[in-house]
């Protein structure tokens, strides 16, 4: 966990994001993230972020959930504990895809969620810096990460010409911390001074 | 929008598949008809006539089924459709062609009295037998006739209504209040074949064409199952039309993003497919009851168990494992490869479901049933493809069309 330095500047219309995201990356500048209220169709291209790996992952878990049914099911019906139910064969295979099924989805899902919480650092307690407390209401937020070389006045400017309503630096930690908001900094602190 | 190409020409190399094919699916047909269907020996007359009747049926089923895919992404307010929608119309356009084709078979074996075909025309063994007697108010040839005509009649009717409304589209620019109300005319005709289509191919149709054929048994999911056979072979022929439209340079307006929903209903549907397949087959299985049983003892365990298997694989295993990619159904070679399987898949299926109950004892498989779907593929080919030169391929002013054009998955 280090703290770093960005250059953020908020948007009021998707129409003027997504040239701007386009010019900021030909600029050579590397975005952090663009935090948006609500999902923006394409902005995960214009971004150019990498296809997600959740379905990858989903696959996996549903075969294992198909493995693990057929795998305990024929070893219970067959070796361990074989009963006559109807006359039926012992590998009574059509009576237990139901169940293989079942398994199959219950493990994708479980799975798959658990995985989408890991991708994304979600948990309880788990936090991360706001860049503006306005992302979560009506502001197309746009982080971009400094290097050394950055000069934050420049971008301020860039961003600014590129129809960024608002532009500015912070430090801000960029990975996740445990811990709670009402000990942590708040990310509306400062607005509530100001209307005070 | 002026350089689009939306006015379609029949090129003259289809014309001449076309024609081609029809040619010999009717050299199949006459040589058929005179060795088989107007032999004296009953086997070969069933063998003819049944043929004839799972072929007309699966052709005027997935015809149907693309009026149904645009019954319900209307009703659904689904604008993606937009851009190829013309595609489907003109694949339903068949359905008064290929209609009249199966009435004519039908009412034939009706009328020609084929008891070895529809067991319960014999009226002497429906006298002596009290299972097919309480059916008989469902299984005779006045109720079969009047509701195969009523059946036919308005899906076609029903269907040219909603192709009809379309038309408006083409004709100029729509103000609010205009699109309004074609949008909602639009609900209320594809809500009415909607219905007809619940009450035909969702339940009555499959049982009285095709599942009264074994008299005795029946079974609730059959009609189901065949509606999801025939769909998803429906949306594998919308997708090979505006593959090879994209192919021929129309449809611009026409992306991967809506191929890839396209390839999704037929991923989906593939997997409903089997659903039904599996529940027909299971509980069948597990409550053993003989008279229950009949219906799978010759293709599980007989001549059929080739054919049965080889169904399981190529529509449910090949469209799982191949179509399930993201990149699979964006890719048009994979698609027009799977759409392709689909459809000879299902027709497969087709002939089990009929000649499985028909010729239990041997697979007839042969030069008559391929001559014959080369007749329905010509055809097919033929009237699909005049039908989408009479109208421009986009309906320019529909209030959904820049949806569809922007449309992204």
């Amino acid at each position: 966990m280090a703290k770093k330095k960005f250059v953020v500047g908020c948007f009021d219309d998707e129409a003027v994001l997504f040239p701007a995201v386009k010019k900021v990356r030909t600029a050579g500048y590397k975005i952090h993230d663009v935090y948006t209220p609500f999902a923006v169709h394409g902005l995960d291209h214009a971004m150019g972020l990498r296809e997600t790996s959740l379905h990858t992952a989903g696959f996996i878990y549903g075969i294992t959930g198909t493995a693990t049914a057929l795998s305990s099911i024929s070893w219970i019906f067959t070796k361990d504990w074989p009963l006559n139910i109807g006359g039926k064969p012992h590998f009574a295979l059509p009576a237990w895809i139901p169940i293989m099924f079942e398994l199959t989805v219950l493990f994708a899902a479980v799975g798959m969620v658990l995985t989408f919480c890991y991708l994304c650092q979600l948990a309880p307690f788990v936090k991360k810096h706001h860049f503006h407390a306005r992302a979560t209401d009506d502001l197309f937020v746009m982080v971009i990460e400094c290097t050394d070389k950055t000069n934050t006045d420049d971008l301020q400017a860039f961003l600014s010409s590129n129809g960024a309503l608002e532009t500015k630096v912070e430090v801000a930690e960029d990975g996740w911390w445990l811990g709670r908001y009402d000990k942590d900094e708040m990310p509306f602190e400062e607005k509530q001074i100001v209307a005070a | 929008m002026a350089s689009l190409r939306t006015q379609f020409e029949v090129p003259g190399k289809m014309k001449t598949w076309s024609y081609a094919l029809i040619g010999l699916g009717l050299a199949a047909l006459l040589y058929g008809m005179f060795t088989k269907g107007f032999s004296s020996d009953e086997h070969e007359q069933v063998h003819f006539w049944g043929t004839l009747m799972y072929n007309t049926i699966f052709w005027t089923l997935i015809c149907n089924a693309s009026m149904f895919f645009i019954s319900v992404t209307t009703l659904a307010q689904a604008g993606f459709t937009q851009t190829f929608r013309r595609i489907p119309e003109a694949i339903s356009t068949l359905v008064p062609i290929f209609g009249a084709i199966t009435f004519a078979v039908l009412l034939y074996i009706v009328f020609g009295h084929k008891h070895h075909i529809y067991h319960w025309l014999d009226t002497e063994a429906v006298a002596a037998d009290p299972i097919l007697k309480g059916k008989a108010g469902f299984l005779n040839p006045t109720f079969f006739v009047i509701w195969t005509t009523l059946t036919i009649a308005l899906w076609s009717f029903l269907g040219w209504r909603i192709r009809k409304l379309n038309d408006e589209a083409d004709a100029g620019p729509m103000d609010r209040e205009t699109s309004e109300k074609f949008i909602h005319r639009g609900t209320v005709r594809t809500a009415m074949f909607t219905v007809w289509f619940g009450l035909t191919v969702g339940s009555t149709v499959p049982w009285l064409w095709m599942m009264s054929i074994d008299a005795h048994w029946y079974s609730t999911m059959y009609s189901w199952y065949t509606f999801a056979s025939s769909f998803v072979a429906g949306m594998s022929l919308i997708a090979l039309w505006v593959i090879y439209l994209k192919n021929k340079g129309y449809l611009e307006l026409t992306s991967q993003e809506h191929l890839h929903d396209i390839g999704k209903f037929m991923f989906a549907f593939s997997i409903f497919w089997t659903y039904l397949w599996f529940s027909q087959y299971m509980l069948i299985w597990y409550a053993n009851i003989p008279e229950e049983t009949v219906y799978f003892k010759h293709r599980t365990q007989g001549a059929y168990k080739g054919i049965f298997f080889f169904n399981l694989i190529v529509n449910f295993l090949c469209p799982l494992l191949i179509l399930m990619k993201r990149s699979a159904k964006r890719n048009y070679t994979l698609v027009t490869f799977m759409a392709v399987l689909i459809i000879f898949g299902h027709w497969i299926d087709f002939y089990q479901m009929v000649m499985g109950s028909l010729m239990k004892e041997h697979v007839s498989l042969g030069w008559l049933d391929f001559g014959i779907l080369a007749f329905f593929v010509g055809a097919m080919i033929l009237f699909v493809g005049t039908a989408l030169s009479k109208k421009p391929l986009i309906a320019k002013y529909h209030p959904y069309l820049k949806e569809s054009v922007i449309h992204q998955v």
